[in-house]
């Protein structure tokens, strides 16, 4: 792990403060998240402060400090689905999961992550599992929209 | 270039290429400022500081905003006095409101534009900060609710010290000041050295308290409490009783603290001068027997944790030696409670020191005896002007005293230690004398004195060349330790003291903005060496009683078992 790492901040070797966010972009790509591990890695190859990597890491909401979960879920909290109340939808998944958002469960089955626009407008407000889209999801079906997804899910199967 | 402007209807005169604020200032004209600092980069975030100029349709920051030739400035219009008001307000409507029982209560700066701007109701109600207050340092505690995002901390761990230890961590106003991580301070690469609460406006950042436990111990009958306090000290207070700033108070604080009821006074002067003749010798040792060369120097606590953290592969050019402040407490805890059979179990050892990293050092793990600390409590110069002011001493009415033996007698060597560059200065004094085998003709050593940034003084002494370094806060040191790391040898020992201009502008001295008192304070040091008839730390009589009664001889074998320590390299996200 550290290897790829390793080359992908060598390859970036060069860059400042003000063009850090290639690289942040490419190890979340590469590992899914930033580690404290990364960070403190190229705090140690570029010779910039890890405060600083920090504060610039957690400027954008693109970046996940947590791994994912087997299930990503997305909830769009952009302007459509802000009025129609997506901020309820955030709040029982919070509860349901036990998570804040931006975190994963400890058993790394559930990952929560707020978004500003997905793009699907039309039908908001709109959440979304691996990358399949829930439209005009209710606060009252989250529960069942959820276990719905994971029992035809064929991760889900290929665990049991 | 000098041109006119119009300000306040008045012509003044600006300089090219000066920010408004700046004309402003050299002008005699005051406008209020929150994030600004001068000796950083301006940031215009608060927009206390802004102004009206004609054909702006907006309010400009004076602190950001360059001067230019037709502008017509009013500074405190209506709209401007409104628009100040406004920002504090907001400013306010989340803050905790607990001034009462806040650190900073009396010297905050938001609390004294609360008053200025005349602000008597509460316009906007926000949503209180609600955060915990980090404990964990050592020596400097957090409490992020009563942050107003300045970031004048930010930039000084930055910019002036060269730590970076705090950013800035998230966006918008879920915004908050942290260590990588926002993990806890003690687990950051703080070097404790408390530049941060000196340039803190509110109560967000202020040292770990001990004087409450100090106040305890010193009104427990069985407890023998041994004060010993920095000379930086004596020259720091005055400014709060209303005398001008450097003024030597040394005679005072002795009869401050008799009348308080500590039962032993010492100035840690007497440990500087032990310090001198003890690195003296190491010195030595090094130079004679191919030893780890260049030494830095080990006195400052907070350059010491920098080595440890940041170059650990350096540690064995440290000195072995304790800094002053442990070394007293070693002395005290050892040669003192045997010689005045003290029992050591009611020993309470207070430090008064100008610094906030002395109380980390003081928790350091290699600075106890089977598992006691040597110095009980640290109390910085406002704790101790508290604690004056708490027990009820009124300063005006005091008779100057002299400390108590055995430890009576300081030379002006070790009070050089303040400023930056009068370790080095003492230090040659001592080693001139060692390696010579005589005494230096000139002790005077201007060359070594007021440096900027970073200066090296090459100097012949007896048979060796010696090449000094001396480092003016921590932010200059990466440079001469990459050329040593890279083979140069011409530099023999390296000062570092990580608060910009040393102790006199240490963490713990009393807050100001005003760049000239720590001036006051070094030329006040300088002075005193100018009229002190002993000049030499190992001519001090009482280090030499010292050494005769109890440690044999510099560098031996009880010196090193009492004053000598260890390092560690440490694990932190830098």
């Amino acid at each position: 792990m550290s290897d790829i790492l390793d080359e992908i901040i060598k390859r970036n070797i060069n860059v400042h403060r003000d063009s850090l966010l290639p690289l942040l972009q490419e190890i979340q790509n590469e590992l899914g998240y930033l580690s404290d591990e990364s960070i403190n890695r190229i705090g140690q190859l570029t010779g910039m402060p890890t405060s600083k990597i920090y504060g610039v890491a957690t400027f954008y909401d693109q970046f996940r400090f947590n791994p994912k979960g087997r299930f990503h879920i997305r909830v769009c909290h952009g302007t459509a689905c802000h009025v129609n109340e997506s901020m309820n939808i955030i709040r029982e998944l919070e509860r349901i999961l036990k998570i804040k958002q931006g975190q994963t469960t400890r058993d790394g089955m559930y990952s929560l992550e707020v978004v500003n626009c997905m793009g699907a407008c039309a039908v908001a407000p709109v959440m979304n599992i691996n990358g399949k889209y829930m439209p005009a999801a209710e606060v009252n079906k989250i529960k069942d929209i959820i276990e719905g997804f994971v029992s035809n899910s064929s991760v889900y199967e290929n665990c049991q | 270039m000098n041109f006119p402007i119009e300000v306040n209807n008045k012509i003044i005169i600006a300089r090219k290429g000066e920010t408004i604020l700046e004309a402003l200032t050299r002008n005699g004209l005051k406008v209020p400022t929150l994030c600004h600092m001068t000796e950083l980069n301006p940031t215009g975030s608060c927009r206390m500081c802004v102004v009206e100029v004609e054909g702006k349709a907006n309010l400009i920051t004076a602190c950001s905003h360059p001067v230019e030739e037709w502008m017509k400035i009013k500074t405190h219009s209506p709209r401007v006095v409104n628009a100040r008001k406004t920002n504090v307000e907001l400013l306010l409507s989340n803050h905790p409101d607990d001034c009462l029982y806040c650190d900073r209560n009396g010297n905050c700066e938001l609390q004294k534009f609360a008053a200025e701007l005349n602000i008597r109701e509460r316009r906007f109600t926000g949503k209180k900060n609600k955060y915990k207050t980090d404990p964990s340092g050592s020596s400097i505690v957090r409490d992020q609710a009563k942050c107003v995002l300045c970031g004048r901390c930010v930039r000084t761990c930055d910019e002036i010290m060269g730590v970076s230890t705090l950013g800035f961590i998230g966006r918008g106003n879920t915004t908050i000041i942290g260590p990588s991580f926002n993990r806890q301070l003690n687990l950051s690469s703080c070097i404790a050295c408390g530049q941060c609460i000196m340039s803190c406006p509110t109560g967000a950042l202020h040292e770990k308290r001990h004087s409450a436990d100090l106040q305890h111990a010193l009104h427990n009958t069985e407890k023998h409490v041994v004060i010993q306090y920095s000379p930086t000290l004596s020259i720091s207070i005055g400014e709060e009783l209303g005398m001008k700033p450097g003024k030597d108070l040394y005679g005072i604080i002795n009869a401050a603290l008799r009348k308080m009821g500590f039962d032993k006074i010492f100035d840690a002067a007497f440990a500087a001068d032990l310090y001198i003749v003890e690195l003296a010798a190491e010195m030595e040792k090094r130079m004679r027997s191919g030893g780890m060369v260049p030494m830095f120097s080990s006195d400052c606590p907070a350059w010491v944790k920098h080595v440890e953290q940041t170059y650990p592969e350096m540690i064995p050019h440290l000195s072995a030696c304790k800094s002053p402040q442990q070394m007293f407490g070693a002395i005290i805890r050892s040669y003192y409670t045997t010689t005045f059979h003290v029992d050591i179990d009611n020993l309470y050892t207070v430090s008064a020191m100008p610094c906030t990293a002395r109380k980390f050092e003081s928790k350091r793990e290699q600075m106890t005896q089977k598992g006691i600390s040597d110095v009980d409590a640290v109390l910085t110069t406002r704790e101790f002007n508290q604690f004056i002011r708490l027990n009820g001493i009124d300063t005006h009415q005091l008779e100057p005293e002299i400390s108590d033996s055995p430890f009576h007698v300081q030379s002006s060597a070790g009070k050089l230690m303040g400023a930056t560059g009068g370790l080095t200065e003492a230090l040659i004094r001592t080693l001139y004398s060692r390696l010579a085998g005589k005494e230096i003709a000139q002790p005077k050593i201007t060359e070594v004195r007021n440096v900027k940034d970073y200066k090296e003084y090459y100097m012949k002494i007896g048979e060796f060349k010696l090449g000094f370094a001396i480092v003016n806060s921590v932010k200059y040191a990466e440079k001469i330790i990459n050329e040593i790391k890279a083979g140069r040898d011409d530099i023999h020992f390296v000062e570092v003291v990580a608060c910009p201009g040393g102790c006199v502008n240490g963490g713990g001295q009393p807050f100001s903005n005003d760049q000239n008192i720590a001036k006051a304070r070094i030329k006040s040091i300088y002075d005193n060496d100018e009229k002190d008839p002993i000049r030499f730390a190992h001519k001090n009589p009482a280090i030499l009683d010292l050494y005769r009664e109890y440690l044999g001889q510099p560098g031996g074998e009880k010196s090193e078992s009492l004053l000598y320590t260890t390092y560690s390299k440490r694990e932190v996200s830098l």
